[in-house]
């Protein structure tokens, strides 16, 4: 028995509820004025239903682009460890690293119409910036590291025994990857998705730049609580909010959930 | 040792590809697909933020810094940073002792409530603490009576940005207390030394790497803190300006240089801090190898 017990937890305690609760709990008590109707007109209008349609189409196309580059990208980095490779592993970090309005700046100016990406496929009619595509090409940019560094670490230790053992036993390659392999790296890819997912749902300096937010079409759901403020909406802000937040918790649980199935089976490996 | 020298050491024998020279054709294909993927989505980017910078020459971008709206910005942003790592910092080696020292009930419903903030949307921090402090609030009143502005003034970005990074330290400690478990501890005190001694000889000098590695990481963001900071702080310039701000207002105003120019600087600092961030969990691995072996 470590003796403080009280003291410490006390402490801890009160942080967290000065930083955490209290602000949070303040969003949904502000809520307290208006009546259900009222609260559902406001998070479920049509420009919000618009924008939180938009938000997670994005952000699940965007996080599935990343579960397969981060595969590529994880694979080649761990099988194939030299000097030079260190310089992609350090690539990784950089969209995790860079502050969001600086990726949303570069990726607008660089995607827009007069940028060297940009105003090559504006030749061939194709326009990323200021569409959902130029959403999903930003959330995919912030979503990358979460998938590399989770699938990683799981790839680097995957045990070769099964899959010699199969192969001895007659198991073709494709048998193998399928019934040995996959089950082995899917708690880390899903796990990664889900990251990535959690990440870019909630994701705003890094979008507003390239997504035109145009109200239906490409205003996602922080930028709709962001409008609504600046006109003084609170209460239709607040309501756009208690729904992100409850989804951000639900993503958190569901990680929390994800994360101990891949210890598991890391541990059952 | 490097993080990839750590993970071939990690796999067993046979897991990675012969040296260089003898790489086949498909093997040479996955690296060049790779190394294309990246250079062209990742490194890319980063050319033009130096481009953009300096495409006017580097008198113009070196005349960002003389504005004095620039100046205050970068030093609302030092302080704002200043204060998080200090407040995180002290939290985060706080909860990892308390976490996985003691056996409490609704540890994991506490654990949930700090990783929080990693998945509510800065948007939505930043109107909750509007929502709390605000002129309207019950407490924003209580703190405006006293004479304390915090929505719209320097504590709120401050209480953003701490919001928003609060998790950081406390994951890395948390992890690496877990790990040690609590035998030393035990051993510690039972052969007669206080708890501070306990903390401060065995706990703390054991935990020190990722301490560090836990405050580069909450440093890192908030330096480049925006989506809270913004809904807080209402943009008013020279005031409650930080640099993510300014560099949103100055690209708006089609100021590129002025704003690539920022960017630039506040990127370069932040993958510095990333890189040292990355060799320093690399070394940190390489120890507890060493230890787990011994």
């Amino acid at each position: 028995m470590i003796p403080g017990r009280g003291l410490a937890l006390g402490t801890t305690m009160m942080i967290v509820a000065a930083i955490v609760i209290v602000p949070l709990g303040a969003l949904v008590l502000s809520l307290n004025g208006i009546t259900p109707a009222g609260f559902f007109a406001a998070a479920f209008s049509g420009e919000a239903l618009a924008a939180f349609r938009l938000s997670f189409g994005t952000a699940i196309v965007a996080s599935a682009i990343d579960v397969l580059a981060g595969a590529a990208i994880a694979v080649v980095l761990v099988r194939y460890p030299s000097p030079a490779m260190r310089v992609l592993d350090a690539l990784v970090d950089v969209p995790f690293a860079l502050p969001p309005a600086v990726t949303g700046i570069t990726l607008a100016t660089l995607y827009g119409p007069h940028g060297w990406v940009g105003s090559w496929l504006a030749q061939h009619g194709i326009a990323i910036a200021y569409t959902p595509a130029g959403i999903v090409l930003a959330l995919a940019f912030v979503g990358m590291p979460f998938v590399v560094r989770t699938v990683q670490p799981v790839i680097a230790t995957l045990p070769r025994e099964f899959a010699q053992a199969a192969a001895s036993l007659g198991a073709t390659p494709f048998t193998i990857l399928r019934r040995i392999t996959f089950p082995l790296v899917a708690p880390a890819f899903l796990t990664g998705f889900a990251l990535a997912l959690a990440r870019t749902l909630g994701e705003y300096g890094s979008v507003i730049f390239i997504a035109g937010n145009m109200p239906g079409k490409t205003e996602i759901v922080p930028l709709i609580i962001v409008t609504r403020l600046e006109q003084y909406d609170f209460s239709g802000a607040a309501a756009v909010a208690l729904i992100s937040l409850m989804v951000s918790f639900v993503m958190l649980l569901a990680i929390n959930a994800l994360q101990r199935r891949m210890l598991d089976a890391r541990s059952a490996a | 040792m490097t993080a990839i020298g750590v993970r071939a050491a990690h796999s067993p024998p046979g897991r990675t590809a012969p040296a260089t020279a003898q790489l086949r054709l498909p093997d040479r294909l996955a690296i060049a697909g790779v190394a294309v993927l990246l250079g062209f989505f990742v490194f890319l980017p980063l050319c033009s933020i130096v481009y953009e910078a300096l495409r006017a020459g580097w008198p113009a971008a070196a005349a960002t810094f003389a504005d004095p709206n620039a100046r205050s910005a970068i030093a609302l942003t030092g302080l704002t940073a200043a204060v998080t790592v200090a407040v995180n910092g002290a939290f985060g080696v706080l909860a990892g002792w308390t976490l996985t020292k003691y056996r409490f009930p609704g540890k994991a419903l506490l654990l949930a409530i700090i990783d929080l903030p990693l998945t509510v949307s800065p948007v939505v921090a930043g109107l909750a603490l509007l929502l709390c402090f605000g002129t309207n609030s019950p407490l924003g009143a209580w703190f405006a009576q006293h004479g304390w502005k915090i929505a719209f003034a320097p504590p709120g970005i401050i209480l953003a940005t701490i919001f928003v990074t609060f998790p950081y330290v406390a994951r890395e400690t948390i992890a690496l207390m877990g790990e040690t478990g609590r035998e030393l501890e035990e051993a510690a005190l039972g052969l007669g030394a206080s708890l501070w001694q306990t903390f401060s000889r065995v706990t703390f000098p054991r935990a020190r790497w990722a301490i560090l590695n836990g405050l580069l990481l909450c440093n890192a963001r908030a330096l480049g803190e925006f989506g809270a900071v913004s809904v807080i702080s209402g943009n008013i310039r020279g005031l409650t300006d930080t640099v993510p701000l300014h560099i949103d207002i100055l690209y708006n105003e089609d100021n590129l240089v002025g704003a690539f120019t920022l960017a630039g600087a506040l990127a370069l600092l932040v993958i510095v801090l990333t890189l040292v961030r990355s060799l320093i969990e690399a070394r940190h691995q390489s120890n507890t190898n060493r230890e787990t072996r011994r």
